[in-house]
């Protein structure tokens, strides 16, 4: 057994070290953060479902497969020409283009930002940029979760961004993260650091997709800080293809009074993990976590979260809607922590699905854990399929049962889709989740298809 | 030609037969009621109509405007011409009133080879039949039916139907639940659509509407079958001596 784990982790001793052999030019402090990530993962490896947090999921697929780091594949532009068009967000400040994790200067467009602010790749901030060691590193848990100790040991490029005190952007930044799979399956460890001073306000997107199919794996660790009365919304899309494997972490550190929401959107990617851990650190912080995952076919898409609140009068609130259909495999597993002293804590979480096929399966989880004796916490499961009596109502008015099903569903999709504030990304997402899913193809007027949900007949399971 | 012609209906539910062999032809220009007490058929009646699938025909023959309308999905029926207001109107939340009737109008206008209508040309013509039913241009956006008073639902149902222009309408009990001030609202928009080319069907169990909704024809269904058929004069009479004097044949069977 402890043979086979070792031939297993085998491929990521040499990846480590061809790594390794690059980082000569990199300052200590950053070489000691990727040996003590590669220590920690070589020590642990990868979760079972034996571990409580990755009970619902099995990422043996991954620990079976022998990755090795992408190549680079930055090509010519005019072999992106549609890609890239397709995932432009109309009205961005910018958008920053990684390739196979690697930076593409030339297929990012910075002309939009402001002076002052500073977005670029993380590679070139390291090199040039002594304030990062503040900051990389310093706030993922490398102890708890070995996809972040795999990641932290092989940190090379991804975003960063800095925002000085009372930034205010209203157009979104935008990071495309394309992976273009090869013969072999690759993996890339993209990492990002989003650095918001005081009274700050951003909205950022990091989107990820797939240029060709094949097996790839994109093991991504988002670090935000936010800083006093700073207003930041991150966004994730996964549309990756169907062979991808995609873990993703979001921490997100937040001041005093700081107000942080997560909104992902998980419809591509075979095996997906959407880690978001949010920790409350000052008094009168906000944060929302706001989540739709659409599955088909044989996907998982597992979302987990972990909500600390170490501060008073602090607030959190988790939204996800699942649509499964087909043998997919959603799951919501939402934990919560109120620690001694977050007093007055007002926590409330929510997870509602439709299940459309009876092969699709949801295993929704709250865990709520608390330390401090004067708080409000609340959470709540609903699984349902999509309501016939509305069917039949839309249809004996003239409307396809096709259509009509597709309607309900979009609206049960936009209840999430609403709650995004940045309106660039709302219309695009609205957009994009519209083409997704089944039945949709007649345009809706994103104010007139409202938030809202389809199913009436719910089973409580909370 | 009838525009509804029903011919030995009988259906079932549950394994339980609701319908007994139901006869009635309605022609266009005409405003019939169907009365009855409860549990007659006369709301499964509506539904068979409205190609409910929860109920199952067993025998007999329907047409619609001539064409076979118990071969048809329930959108078929309305793409031909039918409209049923629902006893229960279904709260639809997500999709706002606005849109979903421009949809309606749309698949009904792309069925019969017409040209969609574009939000610019649909709202005009919404909100006019709106103002008829006397209803604030605020539930132009709010979602279908959700956290609308009774009155406001079965108002709503009257909006549709003056929007879609049905060739056949069918009221299943649109008079229940209402205060006098929504039944005169209600009736005033019905009596709007009345027209040489045009049937209505009347399902009430009270004749309180019929006040306001003068029928040609009123039918008494008791126990699945109609039992009596007349003027308008025959729902005053039941109001003064109830269901128990229209079923003697009824009676009889037993």
């Amino acid at each position: 057994m402890a043979t086979a784990a070792t031939e297993r982790l085998r491929n990521y001793l040499e990846a480590f070290h061809t790594h390794g052999a690059n980082e000569a030019g990199r300052p200590a402090w950053l070489r000691g953060l990727c040996e003590r990530g590669f220590a920690r993962f070589c020590e642990v490896g990868f979760p079972t479902t034996r571990q409580e947090d990755w009970r619902f999921t099995n990422v043996n697929a991954i620990a079976q497969t022998p990755f090795q780091l992408a190549r680079d594949a930055r090509l010519s532009g005019a072999i992106y020409g549609d890609t890239l068009e397709a995932c432009r967000i109309p009205g961005a400040a910018c958008q920053l283009v990684f390739v196979n994790g690697r930076f593409a200067p030339e297929l990012s467009d910075l002309s939009g930002l402001p002076p002052g602010v500073r977005v670029g790749s993380l590679a070139q901030a390291i090199a040039q940029d002594g304030g990062l060691e503040a900051h990389l590193g310093r706030y993922v848990n490398i102890e708890r979760d070995s996809f972040c100790a795999l990641n932290t040991a092989f940190i090379d490029d991804g975003a960063y961004v800095y925002l000085p005190r009372r930034t205010v952007l209203e157009a979104p930044i935008c990071f495309l993260f394309i992976s273009i799979p090869g013969d072999d399956p690759e993996m890339t460890n993209p990492r990002t650091l989003i650095v918001a001073e005081d009274a700050t306000e951003a909205s950022i997107v990091e989107d990820y997709v797939s240029l060709g199919s094949g097996v790839f794996f994109s093991n991504a660790v988002t670090e935000l800080v936010a800083g006093e009365d700073a207003v930041i919304s991150h966004y994730l899309i996964e549309r990756e293809d169907r062979q991808a494997f995609n873990v993703s972490t979001l921490r997100t550190q937040q001041a005093r009074s700081a107000n942080v929401s997560s909104h992902s959107v998980l419809l591509g990617g075979g095996l997906v993990r959407n880690n978001v851990h949010p920790v409350l650190g000052g008094e009168g912080g906000e944060c929302l976590i706001n989540g739709l995952f659409i599955g088909n076919g044989s996907q998982h898409m597992d979302n987990y979260m972990l909500v600390e609140h170490a501060s008073p009068h602090c607030s959190s609130r988790q939204f996800y809607n699942g649509i499964l259909d087909g043998h997919s495999h959603g799951v919501f597993h939402g934990r919560i922590i109120v620690h001694k002293d977050a007093q007055k804590t007002d926590a409330k979480q929510t997870n509602r699905n439709l299940l459309l096929s009876d092969d699709a399966q949801i295993d929704t989880k709250p865990q709520l854990e608390i330390y401090a004796d004067d708080v409000k916490c609340t959470h709540g499961a609903t699984i349902g399929q999509v309501d016939e009596h509305a069917l039949f109502y839309m249809r004996s008015r003239g409307i396809e049962e096709a259509s009509a099903r597709g309607l309900l569903l979009l609206a049960f999709a936009n209840e999430c889709l609403e709650r995004m504030k940045c309106r660039p990304v709302r219309d695009y997402l609205q957009d994009l989740v519209q083409g997704w899913l089944p039945g949709t193809s007649t345009p809706a007027g994103a104010d007139a298809v409202r938030a809202g949900e389809a199913a009436r007949r719910w089973e409580e399971v909370g | 030609m009838s525009m509804l012609e029903i011919k030995d209906l009988h259906a079932k539910i549950h394994n339980h037969e609701v319908l007994k062999g139901v006869d009635l032809a309605i022609n266009a220009g005409e405003v019939h009621s169907i009365m009855g007490p409860n549990g007659s058929g006369k709301s499964t009646l509506a539904q068979v109509l409205a190609r409910r699938e929860t109920y199952e025909v067993t025998r007999g023959q329907v047409l619609l405007n001539g064409k076979d309308l118990l071969a048809m999905k329930p959108e078929e029926a309305a793409c031909e011409g039918l409209f049923m207001a629902f006893q229960y109107p279904v709260e639809i939340p997500g999709i706002s009133n606005a849109y979903f009737l421009r949809a309606a109008v749309n698949a009904i206008r792309k069925y019969r080879g017409e040209e969609e209508l574009d939000a610019m040309d649909f709202l005009p013509l919404l909100k006019e039949k709106m103002r008829l039913l006397e209803m604030d241009e605020r539930f132009l956006n709010r979602p279908v039916n959700e956290g609308f008073s009774g009155g406001e639902k079965k108002r709503n149902e009257i909006v549709q139907m003056a929007v879609l222009e049905p060739r056949m309408a069918i009221l299943d009990e649109t008079d229940s639940g209402l205060d006098i001030d929504a039944l005169r609202i209600v009736a005033k928009g019905v009596n709007a659509m009345r027209s040489a080319d045009r049937a209505i069907l009347v399902v009430t169990h009270y004749q309180r509407l019929l006040h306001y909704i003068v029928p040609d024809y009123v039918h008494v269904l008791v126990d699945g079958r109609i039992v009596k058929s007349g003027g308008p004069e025959l729902a005053l009479e039941l109001e003064e001596k109830g269901y128990g004097w229209a079923e003697p044949a009824s009676a009889a069977a037993h």
